[in-house]
């Protein structure tokens, strides 16, 4: 038990953050914009749940200018990809256990 | 309790997925409304070559007199009208049914959807009309039901997964008809009628009807 728990990765212990990791696991990029639209977050809220998965190398943050705009595009990154299928693993295990418990 | 949360993660995250990755406006009513004009479409053609057969049809026209014949271009004719229609009836009903969603009609999902359905599509149209230019006439039907049905299943990865079912359905139909040269009419009636029907009828039940409510 305490080993499943284990997997539940703290990173992602949280909607905004649950919900980029699940929106670039399966697009190749997403810009700001299309994160904020699809969360329904506000920019600060999206800015600092990126910067939180930046820091642990889950995503990578591409900046360029499109039309001299700034454009800034959020991909996952292996161990990201490597660490959120484990948190959905160890998510699928807890639940299981709990259904054999209850019954 | 935590047990709870967990699962509002994980429908959280299967919703986030298909949301960003799949256009989920697509109307199912429009298939319904293309499945009927493909048979009023067909109906019509009936009647066009019929009448023709009638009065002064050639069964030994070389490949350019097809082409330049009065019946080729009626039935051209017939089969762009269905089609602006079908994709007209189409937009606009998808258009209505995002909008009730409060969902985008032109974002990256349904430009990825319009992309992927209209790539293997244009090239079945290509070669079809290759097809014509060399007169072989009767593989024409059979091909771009074969085509239609490679560009939704490779379409439906971009939107729903049921568009798939439908897919095959006309790729197989595609390839039967090539065994069955000179009713590709009756086979497009099926696949491009009936098979709508059918499709749109469930895909408005499992999806549309149950959001109205």
């Amino acid at each position: 038990m305490k080993n499943i728990i284990s997997n539940i990765n703290k990173a992602f212990d949280h909607r905004i953050r649950l919900g980029i990791m699940s929106v670039l696991m399966v697009n190749d990029h997403a810009d700001f914009k299309t994160l904020k639209e699809l969360l329904g977050a506000t920019d600060g809220n999206i800015a600092s749940h990126t910067k939180a998965l930046e820091k642990q190398k889950y995503i990578i943050v591409e900046k360029s200018f499109i039309d001299r705009k700034p454009n800034t595009r959020y991909i996952a990154s292996d161990k990201g990809r490597k660490a959120f299928q484990e948190h959905l693993d160890a998510l699928e295990k807890l639940l299981n256990s709990k259904n054999e418990l209850n019954n | 309790m935590e047990n709870e949360k967990y699962l509002k993660d994980i429908s959280e995250i299967k919703n986030m997925m298909n949301r960003s990755s799949r256009f989920i406006s697509l109307s199912g009513l429009s298939g319904v409304f293309a499945g009927c004009y493909a048979i009023l479409g067909a109906i019509a053609a009936r009647f066009i070559i019929s009448d023709s057969i009638d009065h002064n049809y050639d069964y030994d026209a070389t490949a350019s007199e097809y082409i330049n014949s009065e019946l080729v271009q009626e039935l051209f004719l017939i089969a762009i009208a269905v089609l602006v229609l079908a994709i007209g009836t189409a937009i606009f009903l998808t258009t209505r049914k995002a909008k009730k969603n409060e969902l985008k009609i032109w974002d990256s999902t349904s430009k990825r959807l319009v992309i992927n359905f209209f790539a293997p599509l244009a090239a079945g149209g290509l070669f079809c009309l290759v097809l014509l230019q060399y007169g072989i006439i009767g593989l024409i039907a059979p091909c771009l039901l074969i085509f239609y049905g490679l560009a939704l299943i490779h379409a439906s990865k971009y939107t729903f997964a049921d568009l798939k079912g439908l897919g095959y359905s006309n790729l197989i139909l595609g390839l039967l008809a090539t065994q069955f040269i000179g009713f590709g009419l009756y086979f497009w009636a099926v696949g491009f009628g009936l098979f709508h029907i059918i499709y749109g009828i469930w895909m408005h039940n499992k999806y549309d009807r149950k959001n109205a409510e």
